[in-house]
This record gives C-alpha cells, sequence and structure tokens, in this order.
C-alpha cells in the first residue's frame, strides 16, 4: 500500500488462505493497521484520531436523536425538549451530540494548522490536503444545518443570515436562495431539507476520510522534520519507522483518553456553555435576536464576513471597477469563501523546499501571528459589528490574506532554512538517545 | 506538553466568545450562590418545592411551563413529593382541555402544566437556560467558569430590581428594572415580599422568594440535571483509570525503543 519498504500480510493458516484468495480483506486490515510510521512524531499527531472518533461519535449520536427527533417547524423545538426529559438517557445523547460537534471542530482546527506548521500540504501529500479541506468544507455545512434543527431563535435566525449570503450572488442569488430554502424564506421546506443533508452529509465525510487516509498512506505520513523516510531498503526504513500498531495505536488512544476527560467534563458539568442562551428560545420569525451570533467554530470566518464593509477602500475600488456588480455585501461573502480558498491553495502558494517550520527561521514568526490572527478573529466575531471590533477584523482579515497570498510566496525566496537532520533515525536519537545508551 | 497545554488553555477560552455574546445593553446580574452551582451541586429539595408554590400563587396567573409533564413533580433529582402529593397538586389547580370528554377536566400528574395566559408572557420552562446572566470580561465568558451559568442569577435579579418608577408608551405601562435590557419591562413587578407562606417556614421576603423560583425554573429547564452531573462524573472516572492504564502501556511499549530522554 504505501511507498515504503515493509513486511506485508502473509496468510498462514488454511481458512487465512482460503479468505485472501477470494477477497483479501484481511490483508488490507493488515497492512493498513502495520503501516510504518515516523517514530518522530511529536503529540500534534494524535489529533487524527481524535476527528475519526469525533465522527462516530456524532454519527451514533445522531442516529439516536433521529428517532426521537420531529423534522417539523411546529413540533420540532418541543421534540428536543421530549429527548431531553422523557427518552431515557435522551438529555445525554443530546449533549453528547451537542458537545461533540465543538470537539470535532476543536480538533480540525489544531489537525489544519498542525499541517501548516510542519508543511504536511506539500508535496506529495497536495491531494491528502484537498481532500481534507473538502471534509472541513462539508463539515462546516453539516454543522450549520445541524444547529438549525432544534428549531431555536438562534437556529432559525443564523439559517436566515446564512443562507443570505447566496442571496448576494449578482444575478442568480435570489433565486438559488429560494432554490436552497425550499421557498421564500426559512420555513418547513428549509427544516426538512437541512435534516436531510444533515444526515446524509456525516457519510459523505465518512467516505472522504477513507480517500483521506488512503492518500496519506500511500505517500506515508509527514513527521516533525518534514524529513522523508528512507525507502532505500526495508532495513533502512525500518531504522527511521515503527509500524503503527501497537506504538501509534496505544500513543493516540492515550491521548485522546486525556482529550476525553475534559469533554466528559465539560457534557457532564457545563453542557451549555459553548452554546448560545437564545436557542432555549423557539425559533420565532417575528422576533429578531439583538445579535446573530454563528456558533463558535464559524466566528473567525464570520469575522472576517463582516469585515468588509462598504467604507473600506478595496471594497469601494472593486464595486467601482465591477460597475457596482460586487458590492460590499457579495465581497464580504467572496472574502469568507475566499479565506478557506487560500488556505486550500496553500501547497501551491507556499514556495518554500523545506517541508517543517521548524527549520523555517522567519516563517515560524509569521505563522505564529497568524494563530493570534485565528484567534483575535474569533474573538471578534463574537462582538458586535461595530468599531472598534469591526476594524480589528479588517486587520485580522487583511493578515489572513496576506499571510496565503503574499507572506508564504515570499518566504520561499527570501528565508535561508537551517539545518534539518539527515534522517528521521537521527531526529529521534537527538531526543532520546540511542536504547543502548 | 506544558507549551501545548498554554496553547489549548487560550485556544480553550477564546472559544467561549460565542456563548458570550448576549443582549447588548444589558442590565446589572448579582451574583447568588445557588445549592446546584459547581460539578457537585444539587438542587435542594425543599427549595424547589417552595419555588413550586411561588410559581403555582404568582407566576402561573399569566405564565405557563408547557415543556414540563406535571408527573416529574415527583421524581427523583426534582421537588421529589410523593405520587399522592402531585394528583393532589394537578387537581387542586390546573384545568385540562380532554378532547375524548371534549370538556375541561382536572388536570392528572400525565398532563402537562398549562402554556401562558398572556400572548406577551413568555414560557416558563426553560427561562433559566435562556437568558444568559455572565458573560463578560470583553465577551471572553470567563465569568460563567466562577459564577455559575447566569440564567437562575438574571431571574432573581429581575425579581429583585425594580426601583418603583414607571411610565407610559403606546399605551402600556412600563416599569424600570435594573436588570432587564434597556432598563424597562412590560412585567409590574410580581414580587414585592410576603406574597407566599412557605409551609417549611422559610424566610419570605422578596430576595428568598426570588432565589426561590428562580432554583425552581432551573430545575424546570434542566430536570435531569443531577443525573447528568452523576454520569458525567462516572464518565471522567472511567475515562481517567483507562487514561492511566494507556499512558503506563505506552510507555513501556515505547521503553525499549526510546533511550534515556536528552532534552
Amino acid at each position: 500500500m504505501s511507498g515504503i519498504p515493509h513486511d506485508t500480510y502473509e496468510p498462514k493458516t488454511g481458512a487465512e488462505k482460503w479468505i485472501h484468495h477470494r477477497l483479501p480483506i484481511v490483508g488490507l486490515l493488515y497492512d493498513t493497521l502495520m503501516i510504518p510510521t515516523p517514530k518522530n512524531l511529536n503529540w500534534w499527531w494524535i489529533w487524527g484520531i481524535v476527528l475519526a472518533f469525533c465522527l462516530a461519535l456524532q454519527i451514533v449520536t445522531g442516529i439516536v436523536l433521529v428517532m426521537h427527533y420531529t423534522p417539523h417547524v411546529d413540533l420540532a423545538f418541543a421534540s428536543i425538549e421530549h429527548i431531553m426529559r422523557d427518552v431515557n438517557g435522551g438529555h445525554m445523547i443530546r449533549y453528547l451530540h451537542m458537545n461533540g460537534a465543538s470537539l470535532f471542530f476543536f480538533a480540525v482546527y489544531i489537525h489544519i494548522f498542525r499541517g501548516l506548521f510542519y508543511g504536511s500540504y506539500k508535496a506529495p501529500r497536495e491531494i491528502t490536503w484537498i481532500v481534507g479541506m473538502i471534509i472541513y468544507l462539508l463539515m462546516m455545512a453539516t454543522g450549520f444545518m445541524g444547529y438549525v434543527l432544534p428549531w431555536g431563535q438562534m437556529s432559525f435566525w443564523g439559517a436566515t443570515v446564512i443562507t443570505g449570503l447566496f442571496g448576494a450572488i449578482p444575478f442568480i442569488g435570489e433565486s438559488l436562495q429560494t432554490f436552497l430554502l425550499g421557498g421564500p424564506a426559512v420555513d418547513n421546506a428549509t427544516l426538512n431539507r437541512f435534516f436531510s443533508l444533515h444526515y446524509l452529509l456525516p457519510f459523505v465525510i465518512a467516505g472522504l476520510v477513507v480517500v483521506h487516509i488512503w492518500a496519506f498512506h500511500h505517500t506515508g505520513n509527514n513527521n516533525p522534520t518534514g524529513v522523508d523516510v528512507r525507502t532505500g531498503s526495508k532495513e533502512e526504513a525500518k531504522k527511521d519507522t515503527l509500524p503503527f500498531w501497537p506504538y501509534f495505536v496505544i500513543k493516540d488512544l492515550f491521548a485522546l483518553g486525556v482529550v476525553l476527560v475534559v469533554f466528559f467534563a465539560i457534557v457532564g458539568f457545563m453542557p451549555n456553555y459553548l452554546g448560545h442562551p437564545d436557542n432555549y428560545l423557539e425559533a420565532n420569525p417575528l422576533v429578531t435576536p439583538a445579535h446573530i451570533v454563528p456558533e463558535w467554530y464559524f466566528l473567525p470566518f464570520y469575522a472576517i464576513l463582516r469585515a468588509f464593509t462598504g467604507d473600506v477602500w478595496v471594497v469601494m475600488f472593486t464595486s467601482w471597477i465591477t460597475g457596482g456588480i460586487i458590492d460590499a455585501k457579495f465581497f464580504g461573502v467572496l472574502a469568507m469563501f475566499g479565506a478557506i480558498a487560500v488556505m486550500a491553495l496553500t501547497p501551491w502558494l507556499d514556495t518554500s523546499s523545506v517541508r517543517s517550520g521548524r527549520f523555517r527561521p522567519m516563517f515560524k514568526w509569521w505563522y505564529r501571528l497568524l494563530i493570534v490572527d485565528f484567534i483575535v478573529l474569533m474573538w471578534a466575531g463574537a462582538m458586535p459589528a461595530e468599531p472598534p471590533y469591526s476594524t480589528i477584523s479588517l486587520i485580522g482579515a487583511t493578515y489572513w490574506f496576506a499571510y496565503f497570498l503574499v507572506i508564504l510566496p515570499l518566504l520561499g525566496v527570501i528565508e535561508t532554512p537551517t539545518k534539518a537532520p539527515e534522517t528521521i533515525e537521527d531526529d529521534f536519537n537527538d531526543h532520546y538517545g540511542k536504547p543502548a545508551e | 506538553m506544558l507549551k501545548k497545554l498554554a496553547i489549548s488553555a487560550v485556544a480553550a477560552l477564546s472559544l467561549s466568545a460565542g456563548a458570550a455574546m448576549a443582549a447588548g445593553g444589558a442590565g446589572h446580574i448579582e451574583d447568588v450562590d445557588f445549592s446546584f452551582e459547581g460539578p457537585f451541586g444539587k438542587f435542594d429539595q425543599n427549595q424547589l418545592q417552595r419555588g413550586l408554590k411561588v410559581y403555582t400563587e404568582v407566576c402561573s396567573a399569566c405564565h405557563g411551563l408547557r415543556y414540563v409533564p406535571i408527573r416529574t413533580l415527583s421524581d427523583e433529582g426534582g421537588p421529589h413529593f410523593t405520587e399522592a402529593q402531585v394528583r393532589q397538586y394537578a387537581a387542586d389547580n390546573f384545568e385540562t382541555f380532554d378532547a375524548e370528554l371534549d370538556d375541561t377536566r382536572p388536570a392528572k400528574p400525565a398532563d402537562f402544566f398549562p402554556q401562558s395566559n398572556l400572548d406577551n408572557a413568555p414560557d416558563l420552562s426553560l427561562m433559566a437556560k435562556a437568558r444568559a446572566g455572565f458573560h463578560g470580561p470583553e465577551g471572553t465568558g470567563i465569568n460563567q467558569f466562577f459564577k455559575g451559568i447566569g440564567g437562575p442569577e438574571y431571574i432573581v435579579s429581575l425579581l429583585t430590581g425594580y426601583t418603583g418608577k414607571s411610565k407610559e408608551e403606546a399605551g402600556t405601562t412600563l416599569y424600570e428594572n435594573t436588570a432587564f435590557p434597556g432598563g424597562w419591562i412590560s412585567m409590574a413587578p410580581p414580587l414585592e415580599g410576603g406574597d407566599v407562606d412557605f409551609d417549611d417556614g422559610h424566610s419570605n421576603d422578596l430576595h428568598h422568594e426570588a432565589e426561590d423560583i428562580a432554583a425552581f425554573l432551573m430545575w424546570t429547564a434542566e430536570p435531569k440535571m443531577m443525573a447528568r452531573q452523576q454520569a458525567g462524573f462516572i464518565g471522567v472516572l472511567i475515562l481517567l483509570i483507562t487514561t492511566i492504564l494507556l499512558y503506563l502501556t505506552n510507555k513501556r511499549i515505547w521503553a525499549p525503543i526510546k533511550g534515556k530522554k536528552k532534552a
């Protein structure tokens, strides 16, 4: 399966041979589980398994919730209360699902930023990266539609605002919005199609996760040094790698345990901390909440959406040059999706030949600034759209684009990287010393 | 590891920003120490029973509790009345329309509490979770960690926050209230102290009545809170033990691979 030379599955018993000859499924599982993995992977590499766990958790709890939920504008809110009060264990299942979404996004952000630092997007892992970005987009769609299902105030108004973004597209916007909503406004048809898609998309994500794993199993994992595993011979490769089972399975499970302790404490003791109080009010199309705020995991991009108002010169210039076709609202929508698009294009925007940020002295600082920027944007997205928050959002949004479109391409040219170790084995031994010593 | 923890902590704090957004121009919310706050908090059964009395004798004139089945008054982890008491309470206080009889009849435990009698009186079933209370400082939501979730505190602050001033606007009388966003509320002061006589002889001054009804409404909003905290506690404990075992396993598996740590 992978380009790294390693021992492959050999059926031994008669039964194994019989099965292997007809369907090599045991071999596939064996080779997947025993894949040679760089032995210097650090703790930032554990979030993949957390994400796999989240997907399973969300699908399992979600399927149970569906057994008691009613997708109808008059009944949805009451059916959630039915789950919370009358269904055995329903309150736990619902809180697990609610907070599971937060854990899912928390993990995916760390996973993405890990990739951005260690250059996991660089050749030959571009497809892994792109598939990952598609998964992330689908997660956002799924998360957004799931938030609408309880039919609270923030569900309804969030749906109204976000689908309204599509209405900002010139010429086709209004028809597109009506098509998405199944009518002129957010109503029963909207709730039903969101429910249908919220159930469907996780399985599409599961399929893409298989592709994601398949892709990096073919290229091999990246690692903190970005140095490739030696593939000259099996012996050489063995010096740089260890099989995934048991070394990384146990390590990842330990890390997952630590994460889940915190997760369970939140679910058990403060399950509504990350939620919005307004969503415990039933949706009312006649009463608009004072502030419409999305879930925390959308906030950085929500801040970018709102940052480009009509008085920003770039917006005015674009509007003028396009004859008003791209107005402030549409510009904001383009910026929001663009912010994710530039991230997806990182493999081609980063010109540096050095993979890992560990050996890029200038990059390190710009990267740290990007993380600060992300957190600041998240905070600004939750604040009202007025000064000084709008200015902060604009500065944050500008840096986001500058990082991907200017800084990454330039750094590759002007930066002098420090020396990376020759091999993964050297890096590992530098850190731990040889076992014999 | 420490660096990672620090980063995670910063990230976790910023997450709460979403929860932090509440109505602008929010009023003053005082902190109340409720028995049910914190991971080991418990509902005070007597307080819930007193709160029910305040609801029945005062609030229910206008406000409903449409999501709450009357039978849950006998649940453990709630007011925990006997079933006979609940039957009596339902029959004494509420009438329900029965489609089979095509007429109203006295309520039974299987029925729900009634809906609001007034159009502009919100249902109170979930009110304690539908109000933010604390969300600062600067939208970070850290206050919730130290002061509690805020909804019950909001209810206490609202009920005790009337200044006594009122004004008329477009035919409606508005009352000044220090907790209500915007400062003027259309609900006349519902409690003034001494409104309800408690069977357990507890003080019935305004602040105590407000605390009792707030605690009761926290229960109606989150009736399974104690069961949830127990499940959370067991979950954390089992995971903690599993995690420790996995840590030791991990250390042992890697021991032959790693030498002594240099840096």
